[in-house]
């Protein structure tokens, strides 16, 4: 009885036979802060991926109301030097920086966690090493620097974008996921499934893979912050999404830099809402690190 | 301790090398003609001809690698494929702006994060360790980009002031070269100064609970000196190792605050080498980011080597 009780401690309750909706509840009540942050994320993406229904305008039309306008009833973030509803920008802009910083942390992530498990299966050969020193190659460049070499390379695009922050990411998804895959390539059960005849493969995507999963979503979690400020930076110095998309970061360079002391509102509100977004996933990242790792949660 | 900053210097070798050979093929798989691309769409062939001789694109891969390996050993990069100097040279003049906003960045950080961040944790649950935990979360959260541009604006709202444009060396003007650099490097600073305040109040209520302070403050010793010899020595190693990791971000903001405080440094320098595809410019700076990132490496890593015999006896 001891025994179970210790068993459904815990914020994530695993072994218990909650609903998920209980276990939900249980884990915000342990965490308030991470599930505020939790629920306004959840708001943004909603408000971004419904843009076409949210967004009071469309965020290309020119003139819908009158140029650098101040916020009003009509427009409550105001209008920018076009004469562009900023809110509706700011609300398609969110997809573009939601979608950029989502698909590239599980692209630089989900790679990096590969080649941490090859490298932790393949430890001292040549593979390991290999995988080794292009980790340290990799982390010897500043995020920002490497992402701004790939666009200018490639070319700024939605698609270059996302593979320039993915490759960024990479590195320290390798270096994570390779002391975890480590520890459970000790286990009996490794030694057990390779003795039944189980290939290379199959012991790392079957085996040694699924018991990553705490760290990697630990990792996620953390990166998806910088991501969002990763994009938002290349945005600002003109290497993110091209116009005349919005885009966050490009909100703040373009007319949002030449109208700031006359018309603060076209910095302000998105400056904020990124702020807002970066804070909330550090925040969560933080809250499911506590709850996912058995060592803080002690 | 000899040997264990030996390892380090061998590591930041293989990493600068490491970089040197992925900026050497950076410009080898630029989809299409890197010289086409540099000199634009209406450039006579000749022109491109020529530019594709210069950077040695005719020759084989491994001729091209060996020469741009030398080039290197050398310190010569090539010339810039817009203002015809040496790319080395345009590094020259503009690394002491990067260098200067960096290291008071650094010291701003470390100054403010960690005495604030030991005092919140001595006043625990007191107003003064909420307001620190609140503007440390803050300090992290705020992209460095809105900041500078939202510090600019107030400052020029409310106090009608605007810091001077351009950079003048420290020994011609060293009043207006703080006024130049204050508060880009304050600004550069915050993320870093949350980070150090918010980890060395956790890791100092975590040792002002141990036995060795008990013990010192058993033998009748003052709080003060206490928490200064005993506590904050040991509370410092973890805020090494953070500092070590935020490097990278606070050399990547460089280029972001370079460009809103018209900071004439290597940032900005490299943001003008994208725009112009200069390639042969942006290669040198990507290796200059590359090698000031592993020598700030490297020192965090001594520090930390001499803060922990641990870590040097591994």
């Amino acid at each position: 009885m001891a025994q179970e009780q210790a068993l459904a401690i815990g914020p994530l309750g695993t072994a218990s036979h909650d609903s998920w909706v209980v276990r939900l509840r249980r884990t915000a009540a342990h965490k308030p802060v991470g599930a505020v942050a939790a629920i306004v994320l959840l708001f943004v993406a909603v408000v971004s991926a419904l843009a076409p229904i949210t967004a009071p305008y469309d965020p290309l039309e020119l003139a819908v109301g009158p140029s650098v306008g101040a916020p009003s009833m009509r427009h409550w973030f105001g209008t920018d030097e076009l004469g562009r509803d900023l809110l509706s920008r700011i609300i398609w802009g969110g997809q573009i920086s939601m979608t950029v910083s989502l698909v590239s942390v599980f692209i630089g992530k989900g790679i990096g966690a590969l080649l941490g498990i090859m490298s932790a299966f393949y430890q001292g050969t040549i593979i390991d090493k290999a995988i080794q020193w292009l980790t340290d190659v990799l982390l010897a460049l500043p995020v920002l620097v490497m992402a701004m070499a790939v666009v200018a390379v490639l070319g700024a695009s939605l698609i270059n974008v996302i593979g320039a922050i993915s490759f960024t990411l990479i590195p320290s998804g390798v270096r994570v996921i390779r002391s975890q895959a480590l520890s459970v390539m000790r286990n009996q059960y490794i030694d057990g499934a390779r003795a039944v005849g189980a290939g290379d493969w199959r012991l790392m995507l079957l085996h040694v893979m699924p018991n990553c999963f705490a760290p990697f979503i630990i990792i996620i979690s953390g990166s998806l912050g910088t991501a969002i400020l990763a994009e938002t930076s290349l945005s600002f110095l003109g290497l993110g999404v091209p116009p005349p998309f919005p885009t966050w970061g490009g909100m703040l360079s373009g007319g949002g830099r030449t109208y700031m002391t006359t018309a603060i509102w076209m910095a302000f509100a998105p400056g904020l809402v990124i702020t807002f977004v970066i804070l909330g996933f550090n925040v969560l990242g933080d809250a499911l690190r506590d709850t996912l790792d058995p060592r803080l949660r002690q | 301790m000899r040997q264990y900053v030996i390892r380090r210097l061998l590591w930041g070798l293989t990493a600068v090398f490491g970089v040197a050979t992925l900026v050497f093929l950076l410009i080898r798989v630029i989809p299409g003609d890197v010289a086409a691309l540099a000199l634009g769409d209406d450039a006579p062939p000749e022109a491109i001809a020529a530019l594709r001789e210069e950077l040695g694109l005719n020759k084989p891969i491994y001729e091209q690698y060996v020469s741009w390996m030398v080039g290197l050993a050398q310190g010569d990069l090539g010339l810039s494929l817009r203002k015809r100097e040496p790319v080395v040279q345009q590094l020259a003049d503009r690394w002491p702006v990067t260098f200067e906003l960096a290291l008071i960045s650094l010291v701003v950080a470390v100054a403010i994060g960690l005495p604030i961040g030991v005092l919140a944790a001595v006043k625990q649950d007191k107003p003064f360790d909420h307001v620190v935990r609140v503007l440390a979360i803050l300090g992290i959260g705020i992209p460095e980009f809105w900041l500078g541009t939202m510090s600019i604006v107030f400052l020029a709202l409310w106090f009608h002031y605007s810091p001077p444009l351009g950079f003048t060396e420290i020994t011609v003007d060293p009043l207006r070269n703080i006024q130049q650099f204050m508060l880009p490097a304050l600004v550069l600073a915050t993320h870093q100064l949350g980070g150090i305040a918010r980890l060395s109040r956790a890791t100092m209520l975590e040792v002002i609970r141990q036995d060795y302070v008990r013990t010192a403050r058993a033998k009748g010793l003052l709080e003060g000196r206490v928490i200064v010899q005993h506590a904050l020595k040991n509370a410092m190693i973890p805020v090494i190792t953070i500092l070590g990791l935020q490097l990278g971000r606070l050399l990547g903001g460089t280029v972001i605050i370079e460009n809103i405080f018209s900071l004439p440094g290597v940032g900005r320098l490299t943001a003008e080498a994208i725009f112009q595809r200069d390639y042969s410019q942006l290669q040198a700076n990507i290796l200059f980011f590359a090698f000031f990132f592993v020598l700030l490496n490297i020192f965090v890593d001594v520090m930390y080597g001499v803060m922990d015999p641990r870590i040097r006896f591994k």
